[in-house]
């Protein structure tokens, strides 16, 4: 039993009260030890996956309790590939944020970012259902106060509304959970797995209704149509390098029903089987349609990129929906690609904020045009799927998955059709962006202006130091070189997820070392 | 007894959604501290309904008991539904001040959804 494991979850919990009791009024300070904790939890993380290249299922039982009576932290590849994405990402946001001045437009920022650290990990490391609960609510509490960071009309308005929606949703995480207690009287995920296996066939009723219950929960974590409707106002109007780091937060959703529906209700369960994959292949084809649909239908690039996230999600779940061994190892890839290539677009849209706010429209020609175009069509290429860069593999990948199931074709023309209006959707952005301002014959026309006076106030009144830029591009960059090595490494990277894929469908090891083997 | 439970969990839910779906910030919180309250009840009857028994099992004799977990579950959503209330209150009260508008949806000010 390696305490590294509960690591993750220990190093911001105790950075976090540490940068807010101790280093309140020193930015200087949180800075050096927001970058240091999170190159620390980028170390655990690659340690932590190390562990588990063997194939072992390690697992750290809390208080020494055994389970399934107390709680465990289990790690499998899943969950050290996931904590070491969301490492990878916080690096990158925590540099950005310092390099563009943002964590100086509120107060508390980096605290606030370690507290979602610890939040997003648990969620990835924890084998007990409700222990999942409670770290959704912690990543969530310190999302909504990350997502009002600078303040704002408006975005107090939508983090309002984010609130109200996410709080909906942990109701419903209880009401799940309370049905699935009361009818296996267990939350410890791999006893679930064993108690479920055990359910005589014709009475699970309610057992079923804790199943769906609980996909709906997710449903809304990862966005999926029709439980999207949090995502675009709140995506939009967050802080840039914060919806940045919420890239990873739609991902928590997608590892939750992966998870859940590999372990506890998985594909051989005789009493869901099937229930779950026949609701959710349709609503992620739904989701990736409206996604690209919205990305062609937005003026404001904030709610372009949000959009590109949704749509992103939906070829995802297209892949877990499918619950085959190598769809999931699809989705695992693009899972990494696409909180890369979302973080990249939001950190960029950033960039183009600051120099001529987010209105898609003709705008006179700005400071740094060619480079933030250039890393605008990285971006785009990445998210749309074209080749030569990852998003083009991902996509590939889903498809040649997808060919084993009974409606591939429904599924190809989906995925193809949308990937085509996400390309015309960022070429007409980016032309619009970047193309249309460098007419020299163009001015400004007044009429506009008034426009921006009157509805960006907030995004106008923000003070836009910018006492790093060197290093806010760099990060950027740095998500640019990772985008480039993800494709490199295909190879390598699909032969991980491809193990990991096939741990998660034999549970059986995931079961035996939390149930039998954590007494060793 | 199970169904008076019941029914409040149901009254507590119905009335909660109802007043979640008003338009204002308010009504929307005292609906979702009502709901709270209506899964709050709801974990309580998951360890099936006991009276007068006690939380702990008893090796000596075959005495009836109560489940003491989802006590602890009910202990643990209860915190948090608090603390959440506290956070969407002062965030909806900055929102009013901020803005001057106490709606729920965004439609009001073009500029989001053009």
């Amino acid at each position: 039993m390696s305490h590294l494991i509960v690591a993750p979850i220990v190093l911001p919990a105790v950075l976090a009260p540490f940068i807010i009791m101790v280093l309140r009024h020193h930015l200087s300070l949180q800075r050096i030890f927001s970058v240091a904790g999170t190159v620390m939890l980028l170390a655990i993380s690659l340690a932590l996956l190390g562990m588990t290249l063997d194939g072992q299922v390690h697992v750290y039982e809390l208080g020494d309790w055994p389970a399934p009576f107390g709680i465990v932290m289990v790690l499998d590849r899943l969950s050290a590939l996931m904590v070491l994405l969301t490492a990878v990402l916080a690096m990158v946001v925590v540099l950005y944020s310092i390099g563009s001045g943002w964590d100086n437009r509120g107060r508390h920022f980096h605290a606030l970012l370690q507290f979602q650290l610890m939040g997003v990990c648990g969620a990835f490391l924890t084998g007990d259902a409700f222990n999942l609960f409670v770290f959704f609510e912690v990543l969530l509490i310190a999302s909504y106060g990350l997502m009002i960071h600078g303040g704002g009309p408006r975005r107090l308005r939508a983090g309002v509304q984010y609130v109200v929606y996410n709080l909906l949703g942990s109701t419903l995480f209880l009401f799940a959970l309370g049905t699935l207690y009361a009818v296996t009287g267990t939350l410890n995920m791999a006893d679930l797995a064993v108690r479920v296996g055990e359910m005589p066939a014709d009475d699970t009723a309610l057992l079923r209704v804790g199943a769906v219950l609980l996909l709906l929960v997710f449903c809304v974590k990862a966005a999926v149509l029709p439980l999207h409707f949090w995502l675009p106002t709140s995506y939009a109007n967050a802080p840039l390098p914060v919806s940045a780091l919420f890239a990873i937060m739609t991902k928590v959703g997608a590892y939750s029903i992966l998870r859940i529906y590999t372990l506890v209700f998985g594909p051989e369960v005789e009493a869901t089987a099937g229930l779950v994959g026949d609701w959710l292949l349709p609503a992620a084809m739904l989701t990736l349609i409206v996604g690209s649909i919205g990305i062609l239908g937005t003026r404001i690039i904030n709610r372009m990129i949000a959009f590109g996230a949704i749509a992103s999600m939906g070829t995802l779940l297209i892949s877990i929906a499918l619950f085959t061994p190598i769809g999931t190892s699809a989705a695992l890839y693009y899972t990494i690609h696409s909180t890369i290539a979302t973080a990249l677009l939001f950190l960029v849209a950033d960039q183009v904020r600051e120099r001529r706010g987010i209105r898609i429209r003709s705008h006179s020609p700005m400071p740094q045009a060619g480079l933030l175009a250039g890393l605008f069509f990285v971006g785009a290429i990445a998210m749309a799927g074209m080749p030569p860069l990852s998003g083009f593999v991902g996509k590939l990948l889903v498809m040649d998955a997808a060919r084993q199931s009974t409606d591939f074709g429904v599924i190809w023309a989906v995925i193809l059709i949308s990937s085509f209006i996400t390309i015309v959707g960022f070429a007409r952005s980016g032309s619009i962006i970047f193309w249309r301002s460098h007419d020299p014959d163009f001015i400004d026309a007044p009429e506009p202006e008034v426009e921006i006076e009157g509805t960006e106030d907030e995004h106008a009144k923000e003070p836009a130091p910018e006492p790093y830029p060197g290093l806010a591009f760099s990060s950027v960059f740095g998500l640019v070189a990772l985008l480039v090595l993800l494709t490199i490494f295909a190879g390598p990277v699909l032969e991980f997820t491809g193990e990991t894929a096939a741990q998660l469908f034999d549970p059986s090891a995931y079961i035996d070392a939390v149930l039998h083997g954590g007494q060793k | 007894m199970e169904f008076l439970l019941a029914s409040a969990v149901g009254m507590l839910t119905a009335a909660g959604v109802y007043l979640l779906l008003r338009r204002r910030t308010f009504p929307v919180i005292v609906g979702i501290s009502l709901l709270s309250y209506a899964v709050n009840v709801f974990l309580f009857a998951t360890g099936r309904l006991a009276l007068n028994a006690p939380p702990v099992l008893n090796k000596y004799a075959d005495v009836p008991y109560t489940d003491p977990l989802p006590q602890a579950l009910v202990l643990t959503a209860i915190v948090i539904s608090f603390g959440m209330t506290a956070v969407v209150v002062m965030i909806a009260l900055s929102a009013y001040l901020s803005s001057q508008n106490d709606r729920i949806d965004m439609s009001e000010n073009t500029g989001d959804d053009v």
